[in-house]
């Protein structure tokens, strides 16, 4: 069947096979940025927003996305160069081999939204069913919260 | 060194807005016309020979357009090990074999226009099996009679293939017994290890296709791309120049992706099909079908006079190798000499060891690469050692420790599977790692507060650890630079940045070097057709090898540079300075590199200006490290909960402290999780019961709070500018200063890993703890 949906922004009809999630929909219509670390939910990679709230995209049916308004980490930067969870992670060393990264970014991104000023532990939490094998979180976490703190500057002023 | 420009500075990564932004650099990124998609049938045996296999049902298929299987591909023995040549390891596996020695070995691939097709394809396969008796465990594999997991004749390089030994070694220094006798006292210890994977957020992927010209060209996430080029080549039977492997980036490796598990078939299906073709392993396949750390027994004994001097070691290893012998012997190798020689006071030696053949699955090179599964043992026994004179553990390696100068006799006896190299120390800082580890940690008072006694005993624990930087008179690395007329560089190196950042740090050396900015440094890394050689990304290789290469070639460059210069200013070029892209003269008169560049393109005298240099290290200076963990103990449900863990870390010159920190923590965190979770657990059949990442814990963010990575100064003579490695090292800490730690809090000494609520809540109740 096919189903009608936005996708970073774009609007797209595409066909979408029964039973099939959003992880193999949106990288065959091209969006490379939904990882594939697990296919069964375990590890965040694949995480994408729908209708701004994060989602494991291999566990969400893609059929249940008709009409909602996708986000992947491709649409994060702006015009105006790389959004501050993109800045924070390049400056302070939170990206490795980056395989985790775009999951890592939109699962923060969903937290910001809903709390712009979060505790270390708060971040910690939220990112408890993401995986990442190359950090030690050290580095992930410090970065979601000066991206937080930039966020909350950008807004004062 | 204060006055490096981009040495020691924490530059972003060279790839990293490609990676934020979510970019289609990976090896399945790349999406292929008309690609064919393979899937793996797997054995379902831990041990069985293949009496008939009937492909017909599969090739009948809408869709499939090739089937593999050993009766139509290539019966060469080989090793999957990507190590240099000739590998250390036996050759004992062939793409496609006859009998099937561990649950996960392949047994047929299907080609087909879809996934879903393939892997209906692997699903009409008939196979009739002759099982054989499996071998679980390295006891089934020593006990006498047991069954002969390699009896083919046409194996080679197997150390003794009746008694299930793949690899052996030995090393003497002085004489043990003799050392025991002397000693004040004696402690001994057995660890045991436990099988792990190494998850890489992404599974083993790539492609393959027939570029333009008829050559294959396979598209790859590897750690080694020249040997795969080199085993391709081999057991396909056609030549080197007809193969090119290029690695784009890497979601991780750890070592797993220093295997050659799917570039030989991929190739084989293009030539065979003239189509392109990709391989992905599901996250299951990576568990059951991929590499693992080999799991290992470790007996040590260590001697000590009473005022705390050890004078004599001795480890007995014994390694579970799987169904092959993939870097078995290197690995049980490294597990003496990454750290027996950290204690170089003891003057009498010995290290022996076998790694031997079950029907389970596969171990590979994993960060750490042996020395994660000695110091187990070693540190547990010094700690005793400690404990038993009443000294404090700390100062009791303060006394011991390897020191700057000095060296070990065991550097020259104990190599990877052969000899070693004669070294001294051209640098440690031991010392300050212990001083400010223990500062940062707090060791004194949490060493002089009282024990806890209700439900919750916190504990403290520390160990000290080494590694090495490449493998001395057999890894090579090379580099190519040249210069563009607007005075930036191409970096080309064969060194293998598989997430770690090292096409970042390799461009930091060449431009300090060149005095260059990072953003003028463009890196390509790994492409056989373009890059020069490097064994690839392993043994904690590419700093130090790689990165002098680097330096080399960069210097090279920089005289051509000061050369065309001296001819533009009319002053001798032994005389000019470089920097800020521009060469000055004694009085005051410069050019720029774009300058220089023009003239040297397209001016006179014209030439490229460029070099290529190689590096083939002569030693492997040591990283060193103290590790402190505290731990709390839940004495009702066995529960190990790390309070703080700080990691002092001589890494000689931190060319990136942001990304050597970077390494330290996830290898910390990668030896959490092998020693408090992750462990691979396995039916009576040899089945793994837990390949999926909800059952296969990793630590994650909430397991993993408090580490505290310390990089010390250090700045090592022989390193291309100061720099050792830092990439393995820190894997090795936590499953000894865990262990010593829970022996604080409740008393109890844990020899096999992982320290889980069950297994300590077992040795307690043994104990009698309530
Ligand atoms: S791929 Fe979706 S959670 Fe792992
Ligand atoms: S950076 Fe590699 S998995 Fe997170």
């Amino acid at each position: 069947m096919k189903i009608d949906l936005t996708v970073d922004g774009m609007a797209v009809t595409a066909e979408v096979d029964p039973g099939e999630t959003l992880l193999p929909f949106l990288r065959r219509l091209g969006a490379a940025s939904v990882k594939n670390g697990c296919d069964n939910g375990d590890c965040g990679a694949c995480a994408v927003l729908v209708d701004g709230r994060a989602v494991n995209a291999c566990l969400f049916f893609a059929a249940k996305a008709a009409g909602s308004e996708i986000t992947t980490a491709e649409a994060l930067a702006g015009a105006d160069g790389l959004h501050p969870l993109q800045t924070a992670s390049l400056d302070l060393g939170a990206v490795q081999c980056g395989f985790c990264t775009p999951g890592i970014l939109m699962t923060a991104l969903d937290l910001l939204a809903y709390n712009p000023d979060p505790t270390e532990e708060e971040v910690r939490h939220w990112l408890a069913a993401n995986y990442c094998r190359c950090t030690g979180w050290v580095k992930p976490v410090e970065a979601v919260l000066a991206a937080a703190s930039m966020l909350r500057e950008q807004e004062a002023s | 060194m204060s006055d490096f420009t981009t040495i020691g500075f924490n530059e972003r990564k060279v790839d990293g807005d490609s990676l934020v932004t979510g970019k289609p650099v990976f090896a399945g990124d790349l999406d292929l016309d008309h690609v064919l998609h393979l899937a793996l049938l797997a054995s379902p045996h831990a041990h069985a020979k293949i009496v008939s296999i009937d492909t017909s049902r599969a090739e009948a298929l809408e869709g499939v357009e090739l089937v593999l299987d050993h009766r139509n591909t290539p019966p060469t023995r080989y090793t999957t090990a990507g190590q240099g040549y000739p590998e250390p390891s036996p050759y004992d596996a062939r793409m496609f074999d006859t009998t099937v020695r561990f649950v996960g070995d392949r047994v047929a691939v299907v080609a087909a226009d879809t996934l879903e097709i393939a892997r209906e394809a692997c699903g009409l396969i008939d196979v009739e099996w002759e099982l054989l008796p499996p071998v679980l465990s390295i006891d089934d594999s020593i006990a006498e009679g047991a069954t002969i997991v390699h009896p083919e004749e046409d194996a080679s390089g197997i150390f003794d293939a009746a008694r299930n030994i793949a690899g052996a070694v030995e090393a003497v220094v002085g004489n043990v017994e003799a050392g025991f006798a002397d000693s004040d006292i004696v402690v001994e210890t057995t660890c045991e290890t436990q099988y792990a994977q190494h998850v890489p957020l992404e599974p083993h992927i790539a492609q393959s296709w027939m570029d333009e010209h008829g050559r294959l060209v396979i598209y790859t996430s590897t750690q080694v791309p020249f040997h795969a080029r080199r085993i391709v080549s081999r057991v396909l039977d056609i030549p080197v120049h007809r193969v090119r492997v290029i690695k784009p980036r890497l979601g991780g490796g750890f070592g797993v992706k220093q295997e050659i598990l799917q570039e030989d078939v991929l190739g084989l299906v293009t030539l065979r099909t003239g189509r392109p073709a990709r391989w992905e392993y599901s996250r299951k396949e990576e568990f059951v079908s991929s590499r693992t750390r080999h799991p290992m027994r470790v007996r040590v004994k260590v001697g000590a006079t009473s005022d705390g001097m050890i004078t004599a070691l001795e480890m007995d290893a014994i390694s579970n190798s799987g169904g092959y012998g993939t870097h078995g012997l290197t690995v049980l190798s490294n597990a003496g000499s990454k750290t027996l020689p950290m204690y170089n006071k003891a003057e009498h030696i010995k290290f022996s060891g076998k790694a031997v053949y079950t029907t389970m699955p596969v171990g590979g090179a994993y960060r750490g690469y042996g020395a994660t599964q000695g110091c187990f043992p070693l540190e547990t026994a010094i700690d005793e050692v400690a404990v038993r004179l009443g000294v404090d553990p700390l100062e009791l390696r303060r006394r011991n420790h390897i020191r700057t100068g000095e060296t070990s006799p065991l550097f020259e006896e104990l190599g990877e599977g052969r000899k070693g190299v004669e070294m001294t120390i051209s640098s440690c800082e031991l010392g300050k790692c212990l001083d400010s580890g223990a500062e940062l940690f707090g060791w004194e008072a949490k060493r002089s507060r009282p024990k806890d006694e209700g439900r919750v005993r916190r504990g403290i624990g520390l160990s000290i650890h080494m590694q090495g930087s490449g493998i001395p008179e057999v890894d090579m690395g090379a580099a190519s630079i040249k210069m563009n007329d607007d005075g930036s560089i191409n970096l080309h190196v064969g060194a293998t940045d598989l997430g770690t950042g090292s096409d970042t740090i390799l461009a930091q050396m060449a431009a300090e070097v060149l005095g260059l900015p990072l953003g003028k440094v463009i890196v390509l890394s790994s492409d056989t057709d373009l890059t020069p050689f490097d064994v690839g990304a392993y043994a904690s290789s590419t700093t130090y090898v790689s990165g002098t290469a680097v330096v080399r070639a960069a210097t090279d460059v920089k005289q051509q540079v000061l050369e065309v210069a001296a001819a533009m200013l009319g002053s001798p070029a032994d005389g000019l300075m470089l920097g800020d892209e521009r060469v000055t003269s004694p009085d005051g008169q410069s050019v720029t590199l774009a300058e220089i560049n023009l003239r040297s393109l397209y001016g006179a005298d014209q030439k490229q200006i460029a070099a290529t240099a190689s590096f083939v290290p002569s030693e492997s200076p040591p990283p060193f490290m103290a590790s402190f963990v505290e731990v709390e103990v839940d004495i009702v449900t066995g529960k190990v909960t790390l309070l703080d863990y700080v990691a002092a870390v001589d890494c000689g010159q931190a060319i990136n402290p942001a990304m050597a920190e970077g390494q330290v923590e996830g290898a910390l965190a990668n030896g959490i999780g092998y020693a408090l979770m992750e462990e691979m657990v396995f039916d009576g059949s040899g089945r793994v019961r837990n390949a999926d990442m909800a059952r296969y814990k990793l630590p994650g963010t909430l397991d993993l709070a408090p580490i505290k990575v310390i990089l010390v100064e250090s700045h090592d003579p022989t390193g291309p500018m100061g720099a050792k490695s830092v990439g393995e090292i820190g894997i090795n800490g936590p499953i000894p200063s865990i262990a010593n730690a829970i022996y604080d809090a409740i008393g109890i000494r844990l020899t096999e890993t992982p320290f889980s609520p069950e297994k300590v809540w077992r040795a307690m109740r043994d104990a009698g703890i309530e």
